[in-house]
C-alpha cells in the first residue's frame, strides 16, 4: 500500500517519481544496449566488424530477461507481494524454460532429418537410397509378394 | 491492516477458522489476484506462439535476417535497420512508466493525477498501435510479405547474379518470354516490357536481379537498379521484388549452374502477422480498458470506494504485461 510507511503524501509522491524515473532509465538503457548489440554485432555500425552468434544471442537474451524481471518485480510490484503468491506466478513460468529448450531442440532435429520425411509437393521426390550391399536389409519392393501361410 | 491480523492469528488458527473465510493468505484483493492468474495463462498462450516460432525457425536452413527485413521507417527512410521498431519499443516503455505513475497516484487517492497519467498512457498506446499499422502496411503492400508468401530470405550458397543471356546459355531449354509491368515514376504512370526465362516443368521464372525501386522510380531512382554481376556469399540476405501479386526471383549462377532465388520460408509471414497481431490486439483491448477506467476515475466512481483505486492497479498490471510480452516479441522477431 502506498502511504503505509508513515510517509506524507508529498514524500510518497517523491519516492514514486523516483521509482518511475529509475525504471524508465534502466529499461531504456537496456533496450538501447540490445539494439546496439544487434547493430554492432551484425556489422551495421563499424564496417566489416561483426560479433559471433554465440556472443550476441546470450547477451540479448540475458538483457531481455533482465527487462522482464524488472517489469514484473518493480513495475508490477510482484517483488513486494507475499512470497507464496509470487511463487504461484514465477514457478509455472520457470518450468516453461524446459518447454522452450525441448521444442527448440526438436526443431533443430527436424532440420537435420528433413530429408527422411516425404514431401507431397510435385517435383520434390527424393530418390530412395539403395541399402548398402553389406547389410542384409531388403527394400520393401524387392521382398516376395507371394505369401505362404502353410 | 490485514497484514497484522494474519500474523496474529497464524499461531492459533484452528481448522474451523481456516475454512471460515475472511482471511487473505496472499494479502491481495480478489480481482487483482485473478488478474495475475489471467496474465499467467495469457503468458502461456504467448509462450506457445513464440515456441512455435522458435522451433519452426530452428527447423529451417534459411531464415530472413530481421535487420534486413525491418529496415524501413516512415518518411521514406530506408536501410535503417531496427530504427523504427526501437522507436515503437521506446513508446511502449514510456507508456509503461506513465501507467505506473497512474497506479501510484491512485494509491494516493489523487483522482486528477490518475486521469492525467492514464490519458498519457492511452496516447502512448495509440502511437504504438499506429506504428504497428504502418509497419504492417509497408510489409504487405510494398515488400509483399503475406501469410502465404515471404519474399525475404538468406542465400544457402555463394553465387553471382547474371544476365538473361548468360542464363539462357547455361540452360538453353528455358523459354524466352516477356511480360508487361507497371512503372510509377516522377514523369507519371507507364508500362514497360520485362524479359524473363520460364521453365514450364516447374513453373519457375528467372529475372535479372533488381530491387523494388524498379517499379517506383523517384528522383533518386530515375534509372532502375539492377544487381547483375553482383556476387554474394552464403548467409547474405536478399529480397525478391514484388508488384501486384507477381514475384520476380533473380537468376544467379553457382558453380556453373543456373538457379532462381527461392522464396523465403512461408512460416515467417504467418508467424509474424499472427504473433504481432495477437500482441497488437492486446494493446487495442488494453486501450479500451484504459479508456473505461479513465472515465470511471474521472467520474469519481473509484474515489467513492476509497480502496486506493485498485481497478487502476489491475489495468496497470495488464498494461505492464503487454509491455512484458513485447520484450520477448522484440527479442525473437527483431533482435535475434
Amino acid at each position: 500500500m502506498g502511504h503505509s510507511h508513515g510517509l506524507s503524501i508529498e514524500e510518497q509522491r517523491k519516492a514514486d517519481l523516483k521509482v518511475g524515473k529509475v525504471g524508465f532509465i534502466i529499461l531504456l538503457l537496456v533496450t538501447l544496449g540490445e539494439v546496439g548489440v544487434a547493430l554492432v554485432g551484425n556489422g551495421h555500425i563499424i564496417e566489416g566488424h561483426t560479433w559471433p552468434a554465440w556472443l550476441m544471442i546470450p547477451l540479448m537474451i540475458s538483457m531481455s530477461l533482465y527487462k522482464a524481471y524488472y517489469i514484473v518485480s518493480i513495475f508490477m510490484h510482484l517483488g513486494h507481494e507475499v512470497g507464496g503468491m509470487a511463487y504461484t506466478i514465477v514457478m509455472p513460468m520457470a518450468l516453461l524454460i524446459w518447454g522452450v529448450i525441448a521444442f527448440l531442440w526438436e526443431g533443430d532435429h527436424a532440420r537435420h532429418n528433413r530429408n527422411y520425411v516425404t514431401d507431397p509437393r510435385p517435383g520434390s521426390e527424393i530418390p530412395i537410397e539403395e541399402p548398402p550391399a553389406e547389410t542384409s536389409m531388403q527394400l520393401e519392393e524387392n521382398l516376395s509378394k507371394e505369401f505362404s501361410f502353410q | 491492516m490485514a497484514t497484522d491480523t494474519v500474523h496474529e492469528i497464524e499461531d492459533e488458527i484452528t481448522t474451523a477458522e481456516l475454512w471460515d473465510g475472511g482471511d487473505s493468505p496472499f494479502q491481495s484483493e480478489y480481482g487483482k489476484l485473478m488478474m495475475w492468474y489471467f496474465l499467467l495463462s495469457d503468458a502461456f498462450t504467448f509462450a506457445g506462439f513464440l515456441i512455435a516460432y522458435g522451433s519452426l525457425r530452428f527447423s529451417m536452413d534459411a531464415w530472413p535476417l530481421p535487420d534486413f527485413v525491418f529496415s524501413t521507417a516512415p518518411f521514406g527512410i530506408e536501410g535503417a535497420p531496427l530504427i523504427f521498431v526501437t522507436f515503437m519499443t521506446f513508446v511502449l516503455i514510456v507508456s509503461s512508466v506513465t501507467v505506473l505513475r497512474a497506479v501510484q497516484e491512485g494509491k494516493l487517492e489523487n483522482q486528477g493525477g490518475v486521469v492525467k497519467w492514464l490519458l498519457y498512457t492511452i496516447v502512448g498506446g495509440s502511437i504504438f498501435l499506429g506504428s504497428q499499422a504502418w509497419e504492417w502496411t509497408n510489409l504487405i503492400s510494398v515488400e509483399g510479405v503475406t501469410i502465404y508468401n515471404n519474399p525475404f530470405s538468406t542465400s544457402l550458397d555463394n553465387g553471382t547474379y547474371i544476365t538473361l543471356e548468360e542464363a539462357a546459355a547455361l540452360n538453353p531449354r528455358l523459354e524466352k518470354k516477356t511480360m508487361m509491368i507497371d512503372i510509377h515514376s516522377d514523369a507519371g504512370h507507364s508500362t514497360e516490357e520485362l524479359k524473363y526465362l520460364y521453365n514450364p516443368m516447374n513453373d519457375q521464372k528467372y529475372f535479372e536481379k533488381f530491387d523494388h525501386h524498379y517499379f517506383h522510380r523517384t528522383g533518386d531512382h530515375s534509372q532502375p537498379h539492377t544487381h547483375v554481376g553482383k556476387e554474394f556469399k552464403k548467409g547474405d540476405s536478399y529480397l525478391i521484388a514484388y508488384q501486384n501479386g507477381n514475384y520476380f526471383p533473380g537468376a544467379y549462377k553457382t558453380g556453373g549452374v543456373l538457379v532462381a532465388e527461392p522464396m523465403g520460408p512461408t512460416a515467417f509471414g504467418a508467424l509474424f502477422f499472427f504473433i504481432t497481431g495477437f500482441h497488437g490486439f492486446h494493446v487495442f483491448s488494453g486501450l479500451i480498458i484504459l479508456l473505461v477506467i479513465a472515465l470511471n476515475t474521472w467520474s469519481g466512481f473509484y474515489r467513492s470506494r476509497n480502496n486506493g483505486h485498485i481497478m487502476v492497479e489491475k489495468v496497470g498490471l495488464y498494461w505492464h504485461f503487454v509491455d512484458l510480452v513485447w520484450v520477448f516479441v522484440f527479442l525473437v522477431f527483431y533482435l535475434i
